[in-house]
């Protein structure tokens, strides 16, 4: 695992960022465990009590629940995923949008360069 | 949180040169707090204090409510910042020393982490380069069973590699029982290790927080505050 690590963010909403992302590409599906915080933490070289903060907070947002003694599991609620797949989605499209406009582009130029490099791709 | 270190007022005088400076500090159990500053600001004299071999001039310093003597240097795992061990030492004598010395000395532990760090029980200390030393040091500490860690610049003059291994080995070894001490100027490598961070000037402490508060609250790393800080 990667563990590049912006500095400016807190380390634990970058390991919530982590764990999402690999919820929402679906290499973590629904009731899998996740890694145990001492796994994790020698895997990423961070603090333990930072994994652990970064769990419960997906605790607290429903993405993840604790099981006691078993670990911490990802959600069974399939509509809580794709919630969380479309607000991820979300971001980086307000991201991009106010890049490209901070680059001049208007909102119509937007679509249309984002039409050409789709069909680039495909 | 139960508290494991505590000091008030604490000062400490060369004659009359000043190494602490009234310097206020809590370590919670469980936690691995980070002592930055740099060169000469006072971290391995109140190192020494917390290790029992040198006693401050004036204020208090309680390790688990005890004063330093006996009963703390029984608690705390020391790793000074120099070489202590005999140049005719092999690393399997070095492993025999801590057992004699210390009644907390995990000897199967030790073994572990020798592996782990890639040592050889057979070689001799002098033959060891820097890095390997360290190594050594790390792992002879570490076997401790102890409730306080304190660790003077463990990542001092290691490759990158090297000090991967260190971290690596810190980390597995901690528990939710003890607590960590680690000195450093070598912020950028450490700081993801850091519950709390204490900033440390002229034998006095001039900042303190929780990493990831200051972190968010001033939208910079450990780091990059350091530099600020030590401008």
């Amino acid at each position: 695992m990667d563990s590049e690590f912006d500095p400016n963010i807190p380390i634990y909403v970058q390991i919530m960022n982590i764990v999402k992302k690999k919820i929402v590409n679906e290499e973590l599906k629904p009731e899998d465990k996740l890694f145990s915080v001492r796994e994790m933490s020698v895997k990423l070289k961070v603090n333990p009590n930072t994994i652990q903060r970064a769990y419960q907070e997906l605790e607290r947002q429903g993405i993840a629940y604790k099981q006691r003694g078993m670990g911490t599991f990802v959600s069974g609620d399939i509509s809580i995923i794709k919630k969380l797949k479309k607000e991820m989605a979300q971001d980086i499209l307000c991201n991009f949008i106010r890049g490209m406009k901070e680059l001049g582009f208007s909102s119509k130029e937007i679509v249309e360069v984002v039409r050409e490099n789709i069909q680039e791709d495909v | 949180m139960e508290t494991i270190l505590k000091c008030t007022d604490l000062k400490k005088y060369y004659f009359r040169k000043i190494a602490l400076n009234g310097l206020n500090v809590e370590i919670k159990r469980g936690r691995i707090m980070g002592l930055l500053g740099p060169n000469g600001s006072g971290k391995t004299t109140f190192l020494k204090i917390v290790a029992g071999i040198l006693r401050p001039s004036s204020g208090e310093i309680f390790i688990n409510g005890n004063k330093p003597g006996r009963k703390t240097k029984a608690q705390v795992s020391y790793l000074p910042d120099r070489d202590y061990l005999y140049k005719w030492m092999r690393i399997s004598d070095a492993i025999d020393f801590f057992k004699d010395m210390y009644d907390d000395f995990d000897e199967g532990k030790a073994k572990e982490l020798l592996e782990f760090m890639d040592l050889n029980e057979d070689s001799k200390v002098k033959e060891l380069s820097k890095g390997m030393s360290e190594k050594l040091y790390l792992t002879l500490v570490l076997s401790r069973k102890s409730q306080l860690y304190v660790l003077d610049e463990p990542l001092g003059g290691v490759d990158p590699t090297t000090r991967e291994k260190i971290l690596d080995a810190i980390l597995k070894n901690y528990t939710e029982d003890s607590s960590i001490l680690i000195t450093t100027h070598l912020v950028s490598d450490i700081e993801r290790l850091f519950d709390d961070v204490a900033f440390i000037s002229e034998g006095k402490i001039i900042l303190f927080g929780n990493a990831e508060e200051l972190r968010s609250e001033k939208k910079m790393s450990i780091d990059e505050i350091y530099r600020e800080v030590f401008k």
